[in-house]
């Protein structure tokens, strides 16, 4: 036990003085993730917010054939730019995106109003361009209440009661809560916390596997007469100390950025305080052994530092994979899901920023599972240390 | 005192080490002569229980390297082929780390240091950080952590191995002063001038076997060669390409 603390406290000292070590794991690894979070955030928020406020702005093409249409459409506060366009010209606009939407009223619609006949317009818009995709859905919208709003005049006139044109009525009800609807932007933030944990571990278990080897300390070190899984203990847990720094950091950098992304204008709130926020670490603590463990017992089997890193960064990749199967079939919490490691570590996390409350149960299945995989990660790393081969 | 006993090792089809036994005794400098692939590592690390011998046994003063290794490695210091130092900590540090997992207690790391830093000569550099160290420097640090548990026996695998002249000329001084202490120093090297000039006894190891074991004495007398290069080369027979 006192040989373990003593490979702690010299691993520990050592990455102190590195500066590679200092970057990513207590610079890069833990603030990138909040950053990006928050920049990206704000103007996600702020591009439909701004959206919602303003006015739509429809280029017309034949508006003195459609007087009506016009007035109403200015009565909704459509702002509109009168142009003459052949729709050939209409399309080349749109596409050039001198226009939005081009809305051409044709020469006969005039008699065909008239007549009470289907009146044709012609709405020009480019669906591959999420922009004038909106500002159509929005056109369509005003054009279809003109429709109804005619449609039921015309029946009254001829003394048929509107309602018989309204056979069903929907009702919506939205349930989404205001914090429920910010998971939604919220639901990566748990992988930037993850991608935190292991980066700030990265170097360390670099450094003390696969670099004591390149600096030629290994074969000292191992005819020390010090058991093999003391030496390993000890890596892992200084590697285990860097990545709760990391986590930490990580996770008071989300705070932060929470108090300046108008996540509010939305009508959204973040529910990441400082309870929150020691929740979510408490969560993602028995993640903290098994990544160490799992990059630790990588690095043990590369020959070099350069080597290391290349395997090293696919791992950083794995803890995506179940995140990403689970966006893909919106799994929620379920008890099942706990035995696997990162994606309930996300499930639960989730849960918390969505102000649900967690199930005892899940949270130690969560734990256990996460720690037994570490336990045998270090079994057979420390196994492997036992090897001849690990002189090299 | 280290024996060697009957010691066989192979690696897959290769056979490193075939039969070797050999006494390294306390108060003498013991070479191990060799070319480079002849097994000298090989036999090395078994001595210092890094590998295990398939046949055969290796004693630090009669403690089986197997049986009881932890007792076994208390007596031993060991200077292997790659003996790095860690750069971001002083050489202090290095020492200290060493110290402190062979056992040693604050008070007795701290004598021992103060020691070592004096008979080595490690003064200029004792709280530097290893990053910057001379060839000469790294090598004395290396040797101070290697000796920080006072051991009796100490083996150095091709200690003299990439460092420039002035390294080496200390590094010898260095071994004479601990076989004058009453140590038993093993050391290999593929260097013929440099067993001749500091060895009291010589193991000549060729394809994993030993071909001789003698004082340096001895061979040169055994044989009617003029010089002891032409001597050596007798016993190991043209096919061996020692330099």
């Amino acid at each position: 036990m006192h040989a373990l603390f003593t490979v702690f406290g010299k691993e520990f000292r050592e990455n102190l003085r590195d500066r590679r070590t200092l970057v990513s794991a207590l610079l890069f690894g833990p603030l990138f993730g909040p950053l990006l979070f928050g920049l990206m955030v704000s103007r996600m928020l702020n591009q439909s917010v701004v959206e919602a406020d303003e006015p739509m702005r429809i280029t017309i093409s034949g508006s003195e054939y459609a007087p009506g249409l016009t007035r109403y459409l200015q009565a909704q506060g459509v702002k509109l730019t009168v142009a003459k366009l052949s729709e050939n010209e209409a399309r080349a606009a749109v596409r050039r995106g001198s226009a939005l939407v081009v809305l051409i009223i044709p020469k006969e619609y005039g008699p065909l109003f008239s007549a009470a006949l289907p009146a044709p317009v012609l709405l020009v818009a480019d669906s591959a361009d999420s922009q004038t995709r909106k500002t159509a859905d929005r056109a369509r919208l005003v054009l279809a209440g003109y429709a109804s709003s005619i449609a039921q005049l015309r029946l009254q006139v001829r003394g048929v009661s509107p309602l018989l044109a309204v056979p069903v009525a929907v009702n919506e009800v939205d349930v989404a809560t205001p914090t429920g609807r910010a998971v939604v932007v919220l639901g990566f933030m748990t992988y930037f916390v993850l991608f935190a944990v292991l980066m700030g571990g990265l170097y360390l278990a670099i450094d003390s596997t696969a670099g004591e080897r390149e600096r030629g300390s290994l074969e000292a070190l191992l005819s020390l007469p010090v058991a093999r899984a003391s030496l390993v203990g000890g890596k892992i847990l200084a590697t285990c100390a860097y990545m709760c720094i990391s986590l930490a950091l990580s996770l008071s950098g989300f705070v932060i950025v929470f108090r300046f992304v108008p996540l509010d204008k939305l009508g959204m709130s973040a529910n990441l305080g400082i309870g929150t926020a020691l929740t979510l670490f408490a969560i993602c603590l028995p993640f903290v052994p098994l990544g160490a463990a799992l990059m630790t017992l990588v690095a043990s089997f590369t020959r070099s530092y350069r080597e290391a890193q290349t395997y090293l960064t696919s791992v950083l990749l794995v803890p995506t994979l179940p995140i990403a199967f689970a966006s893909i079939y919106s799994l929620k919490t379920q008890a099942a899901l706990m035995f696997i490691p990162s994606l309930s570590q996300h499930l639960l996390m989730t849960s918390v920023l969505k102000d649900e409350s967690l199930v005892a149960l899940d949270v130690w299945v969560s734990a256990g599972a996460s720690l037994g995989l570490a336990l045998l990660l270090m079994v057979l790393t420390a196994r492997h240390w036992r090897r001849e081969t690990m002189l090299g | 005192m280290i024996e060697a006993s009957n010691l066989s090792k192979r690696f897959g089809a290769v056979e490193a080490v075939r039969d070797v036994s050999f006494v390294a005794r306390d108060g003498e400098i013991t070479g191990i002569l060799g070319a480079n692939g002849a097994g000298k590592s090989t036999c090395l690390r078994i001595l210092y229980g890094v590998l295990t011998p398939d046949k055969g046994r290796a004693q630090i003063d009669g403690l089986d390297i197997r049986g009881e290794i932890s007792k076994a490695r208390a007596h031993l210091g060991v200077l292997p082929h790659a003996a790095g130092l860690y750069g971001n900590l002083t050489a202090r540090e290095n020492i200290h780390y060493f110290g402190s997992l062979q056992g040693l207690d604050a008070g007795r790391l701290e004598s021992r240091t103060a020691e070592l830093t004096r008979i080595l000569g490690l003064q200029s550099f004792i709280d530097r950080r290893a990053k910057g160290f001379s060839q000469g420097q790294r090598i004395k640090t290396a040797l101070a952590r290697a000796l920080v548990h006072d051991p009796g026996n100490i083996v150095l695998d091709e200690p003299t191995n990439g460092l420039d002249v002035m390294a080496i000329r200390s590094l010898r001084e260095m071994l004479l002063a601990l076989k004058a202490q009453g140590r038993c120093v093993l050391f290999s090297s593929h260097v013929m001038q440099e067993v001749a000039a500091l060895c009291d006894r010589v193991v000549i190891i060729g394809h994993g076997k030993v071909l001789a074991d003698a004082t340096v004495q001895s061979i040169r007398e055994r044989s009617a060669a003029a010089t002891l290069e032409e001597a050596f080369l007798q016993v190991l027979g043209d096919a061996e390409g020692v330099s």
